[in-house]
């Protein structure tokens, strides 16, 4: 199994491992809900080095991406970072990923883990004259999130951090290591994500660890992750998305920038969206004790009408919810609807996204 | 962790409390720690009867689903109502407020299959060494 280089860093800290795609990272070091709960409140540093770092390069990075990507590169200036899909020509999502563009001839894609070596030979394949460089294994990732991680990384930064607003990224120095650093994250929480050299990661975790403390910050594994970003109602992919779902269906049109002349999928999406979806991921919120799991089916009445694709006992609401696809014309806010569970169907109700949302996002 | 020696084990990691013909059933310390945040309990009805080996009930954590699993059979005589509102209690007093069923035990040699703290507590060890 791969390890990240944090993974002695990790074990010492009371992390408990668990087999994530090929990968054995930590689930949790203290519980879920402490870390769930510290990163809403104060702050959570995750390990992300898993994810896949993919660079194209050169005068013609920019044209690929668009080509490779649903959402629109051509908005970027140098420094900011956007949320795109790869998708196949049917529509389906390759992958969900973060788009950088660091200058006009270097464009850094973030991918997920699983996904790796399939997304390489995708983007490959569709990058035309662009070079393409995977920079996964030398790259490590952190994720400092909540709403003291500023605060906490400004003392450790020479980069402004109030001059990026979110979705800026910009490199620089952190704790002496060379860092991309991006203000972005999955967690619904104000934060960012720190892109280093593999040989860095050790004393970047331990620098922040230590420069958290004071403020409560604590360690935080895959688990709580799952949990924040189900709340944010932030899709996964395996999850919410795959290839035989289409970002149309999985409630990400806004991503989808039809105004592209050329983008990979772009027909088919255009069909789909002429001829309408005929199934919507909704937000369901359980109004009996139950918990929806992916896989349970969703039901009207006795009927299935559909799949949950994520749930859990929200740790911030403290009530079940679940992700999952339906019929179109159930997806309304308001639909009363169940979820087998077990041999049981427990009553639910489609609501509206996000489960969450932090009070300052709001205004 | 704690291996209290008035109980019996099995290797699902469920304790048995023996006291006459009525076994009282929970997990194990060891269970909730490696299930983690324990959040929804689902427990049999009274009258229902359990066979050993099968599963009775089952413990979500926030992240998974498990079965529980009756270390012994016999007629459920109570259920833990205190459980579905406070599942955390399995979390926090796994052999005390954590209780999961009470059981009129119907085959009593069924229990020289189960093991004893000292034997459990060295079964819980090779399981840590597997991790």
């Amino acid at each position: 199994m791969k390890r990240t280089p944090l993974y002695s860093a990790q074990r010492a800290a009371g992390a408990r491992f668990v087999d994530f795609g090929g990968w054995e990272l930590p689930v949790q070091y203290t519980g879920i809900q402490d870390e769930h709960a510290a990163v809403r409140t104060r702050a959570g540093l995750f390990d992300v080095s898993h994810m896949g770092e993919i660079e194209l390069r050169g005068p013609h990075a920019v044209a690929a991406a668009q080509e490779l990507t649903v959402n629109d590169v051509g908005r970027l200036a140098d420094g900011q970072a956007q949320y795109s899909l790869l998708c196949l020509p049917t529509g389906g999502v390759v992958d969900d990923i973060m788009v950088h563009r660091l200058a006009a001839d270097r464009i850094l894609l973030c991918v997920n883990a699983a996904n790796v070596d399939k997304d390489l030979a995708w983007i490959r394949e569709h990058a035309g004259a662009a070079e393409v460089v995977d920079r996964s294994d030398a790259t490590a990732q952190l994720a400092l999130q909540g709403p003291l991680a500023t605060e906490i990384l400004r003392g450790l930064t020479d980069i402004p951090l109030a001059d990026l607003p979110p979705f800026a990224c910009r490199e620089g120095r952190v704790a002496g290591c060379l860092v991309l650093v991006a203000h972005t994250g999955y967690t619904g929480e104000d934060g960012w994500e720190l892109y280093c050299a593999a040989a860095d990661a050790v004393k970047l975790w331990e620098t922040l660890r230590q420069a958290g403390e004071p403020h409560g910050m604590s360690l935080a594994g895959l688990g709580a992750r799952d949990t924040l970003r189900l709340e944010r109602a932030l899709p996964l992919y395996g999850h919410e998305l795959s290839e035989a779902t289409t970002p149309l269906e999985a409630g990400l049109a806004w991503v989808v920038r039809f105004a592209k002349p050329s983008f990979v999928g772009r027909a088919a999406l255009q069909r789909q969206r002429a001829a309408g979806v005929t199934r919507r991921l909704v937000g369901l919120a359980m109004c009996e004790p139950g918990i929806p799991r992916q896989g349970y089916a969703i039901v009207d009445g006795d009927r299935p009408v559909g799949t949950v694709t994520s749930g859990t006992k929200s740790p911030t609401l403290g009530k079940a919810i679940g992700l999952g696809y339906v019929a179109s014309g159930l997806h309304e806010v308001g639909t009363h609807l169940g979820v087998k569970v077990r041999e049981r169907i427990v009553r639910c109700e489609v609501v509206a996204l996000p489960f969450y949302r932090r009070a300052e996002a709001r205004r | 962790m704690e291996f209290p020696d008035d109980l019996k084990y099995s290797k699902e990691h469920e304790w048995v409390l023996v006291e006459g013909s009525v076994a009282t059933i929970g997990i194990t310390d060891y269970a909730q720690e490696q299930l983690g945040d324990i959040v929804f309990v689902e427990l049999p009805a009274i009258g229902d009867k359990v066979s050993k080996d099968d599963a009775f009930g089952v413990v979500e954590s926030v992240k998974s689903v498990n079965d529980i699993y009756a270390p012994i059979s016999g007629k459920v005589l109570e259920a833990n109502d205190d459980l579905p509102e406070n599942p955390e209690m399995v979390n926090d007093d796994p052999y005390g407020d954590g209780w999961m069923i009470k059981i009129e035990v119907s085959d009593a040699e069924e229990l020289d299959d189960l093991m004893t703290a000292d034997e459990y507590k060295e079964y819980v060890a090779e399981e840590e060494e597997k991790e």
